[in-house]
């Protein structure tokens, strides 16, 4: 008990955080019209590639004689590159066809 | 100085993906908001390589060129891959760069584990073992929720490009259940005793076993409800990285998306009026359907239609509407619809486009496709406002849509999409029917409006059919 509490105390910045993102993401996206589901996903897909930033900081601090962490970093990089430009690029993709016909 | 910059950039990128995830609900501001969360996410993984610090050392990152050829990689495959698909298999890529994703948090994790369990093995008193718990926690949490959003989306990714078949056998969500509590039984045990570091290993086999299971029996026409879920779970694996590592842009970017995907997911099933559960564990087919063709009694029968009687009745018509479906897109029938729509109005008919807000694979997905073929945006008409239009409408034309337009979500309380809305075609003079063959849509159920009197069927390929109907329209 003791433990949880000390813990919590210890990380109330990041829990704050995690509450707050919780609501923000809900509020934000409350009222998106159905058309946009799909470039809204594939968008909110984009910015979970976030996650490339691990990746970059497991391929920078890895040991140069580390073959594992070198090679699975190096993966980690280029699946996380891959799913930040291609998520963000498609996404641009769908919403200029919903720009092109909006002209119109 | 480095560091607070550092902090400054994930600041800025923190509040680019809010902004951009606001602006990407509204059809006016979406295209803005995706640019200006890709600026932010520039910024915060330029700032990562150059001003990042070590929290221990104080070291700056290097390895710098394999970072840069993984990034140079990365980018140039995923931008000629997302350049290069056509808009009909955009489902498929965004659930492809998805299961990306999910890998890559999976690699941290084992590379974060591997790191560990070298540190434990020189130093194993019982204060390190419990003071690296938490992280060892993490770690397993990234890794269970990355194996299956990766295991998971390649099988959704498969689905949707018809790779993979649905599967399904008796007893299939009970196994699901058992292998998902053994992956997360061995994580508990592993963060109690972290030194069984090879049990990691089956951690790892197990996720992505119940990614694979988890996705194999749900029906393809719910794919969109479940990469959106996975998604939002990539999202909670990318925010495990930013408790490991104590980054806030990893801990917000992944917690909004897991909060925003979460919330999409159910918008999407209240789209198709359903449950989650419903759409994970009852997975359409199977016992529901047998009811509902018996329920139907006897169908009757069909009547085809000639394409010269059908160019005929649409040239004479006042007003067309046509309700695309999958069969449009897969067909890649768009431009030849697009053609269709100018010649019947040359000749004064007034044609518009009823879309379904589920119609096709993703929401949206007939919207962009139409648009690629330059249909206007003024013929597009949302289901609310079709349904009234088709009282006076006097031919419907469908083309390689089912579910969206079956009665019996209407009035046949057996049946499995009983309750979700349609376009009410029945209500128009003329429906005609383009569609492959007689077999039932995705839902996997009958669907009585091609057996009543006011329906014909237009049996084949839909671009194939629009073709030859245009051309025997330009004859009348």
């Amino acid at each position: 008990m003791q433990n949880v509490l000390q813990w919590i105390t210890n990380n109330q910045q990041i829990i704050y955080i995690v509450i707050l993102m919780i609501f923000v993401g809900i509020e934000v996206i409350g009222r998106v019209p159905s058309v946009l589901h799909t470039p809204l996903m594939s968008g909110a897909n984009a910015i979970h590639g976030v996650v490339i930033i691990g990746a970059i900081i497991v391929m920078g601090k890895a040991e140069g004689d580390n073959y594992l962490a070198l090679i699975l970093g190096f993966l980690a990089v280029i699946l996380g590159t891959l799913n930040v430009v291609g998520g963000f690029v498609v996404t641009d993709r769908m919403l200029e066809m919903f720009k092109a016909k909006k002209k119109k | 100085m480095g560091l607070n910059l550092l902090t400054i950039c994930y600041l800025v990128a923190s509040v680019t993906f809010i902004l951009g995830l606001k602006m990407l609900s509204n059809p006016v501001s979406a295209r803005r908001g995706n640019l200006i969360a890709a600026a932010g996410m520039l910024v915060a993984i330029i700032g990562t390589i150059f001003l990042y610090r070590n929290t221990e050392t104080g070291e700056h990152l290097h390895n710098y060129a394999w970072i840069f050829g993984g990034l140079a990689i990365g980018g140039i495959i995923g931008t000629m891959a997302a350049r290069k698909v056509k808009m009909t298999a955009m489902p498929e890529m965004v659930s492809l760069f998805n299961g990306m994703g999910g890998a890559c948090a999976a690699l941290i994790s084992l590379v974060e584990f591997n790191h560990l369990s070298k540190e434990l093995s020189l130093n194993n008193s019982s204060e390190f073992v419990s003071s690296i718990q938490p992280t060892v926690l993490i770690i397993v949490l990234g890794l269970i929720i990355g194996s299956v959003s990766f295991a998971g989306s390649m099988i959704a990714w498969g689905k949707l490009n018809g790779k993979v078949k649905d599967f399904s056998f008796t007893g299939q969500n009970i196994l699901n259940l058992i292998i998902l509590a053994v992956a997360l039984g061995a994580g508990a045990y592993l963060v109690i005793h972290p030194a069984h570091s090879f049990l990691l290993y089956g951690i790892l086999a197990l996720a992505l076993m119940y990614g694979v299971l988890f996705v194999m029996p749900i029906g393809g026409a719910d794919m969109p409800v479940v990469i959106s879920l996975l998604n939002s779970f990539t999202g909670v694996a990318a925010a495990c990285g930013g408790f490991l590592y104590d980054n806030k842009v990893m801990l917000t970017g992944g917690i909004l998306v897991g909060a925003a995907g979460t919330l999409l997911t159910i918008l999407m099933c209240k789209a198709m009026n359903r449950s989650l559960i419903n759409v994970l564990v009852g997975s359409f087919g199977g016992s529901s359907s047998s009811a509902a063709t018996t329920g139907g009694k006897d169908q009757g029968h069909y009547k085809e239609i000639s394409l010269n009687d059908a160019a005929t009745i649409m040239s004479y018509a006042n007003k067309v509407m046509i309700v695309p479906g999958y069969g449009l897109a897969v067909a890649q029938a768009q431009h030849a619809c697009h053609e269709l729509e100018k010649v019947l109005t040359e000749k004064g008919v007034e044609v518009n486009y009823a879309i379904h807000p589920v119609a096709g694979r993703m929401p949206g997905h007939m919207n962009v496709l139409l648009a690629e073929a330059d249909v206007s945006y003024e013929k597009l008409e949302e289901m609310e406002q079709a349904n009234e239009e088709f009282k006076t409408t006097d031919v419907v034309l469908i083309l390689g849509a089912n579910d969206v337009v079956n009665p019996a979500a209407k009035n046949d309380p057996a049946s499995p999409i009983y309750g979700m809305p349609i376009l009410e075609v029945e209500l128009a003079k003329n429906i005609i029917v383009n569609k492959r063959s007689m077999k039932p849509g995705y839902a996997g159920i009958e669907n009585d409006l091609f057996f009543q009197p006011k329906t014909s069927m237009l049996f084949g390929d839909a671009k194939k059919v629009l073709q030859d109907l245009l051309a025997e329209i330009k004859n009348v």
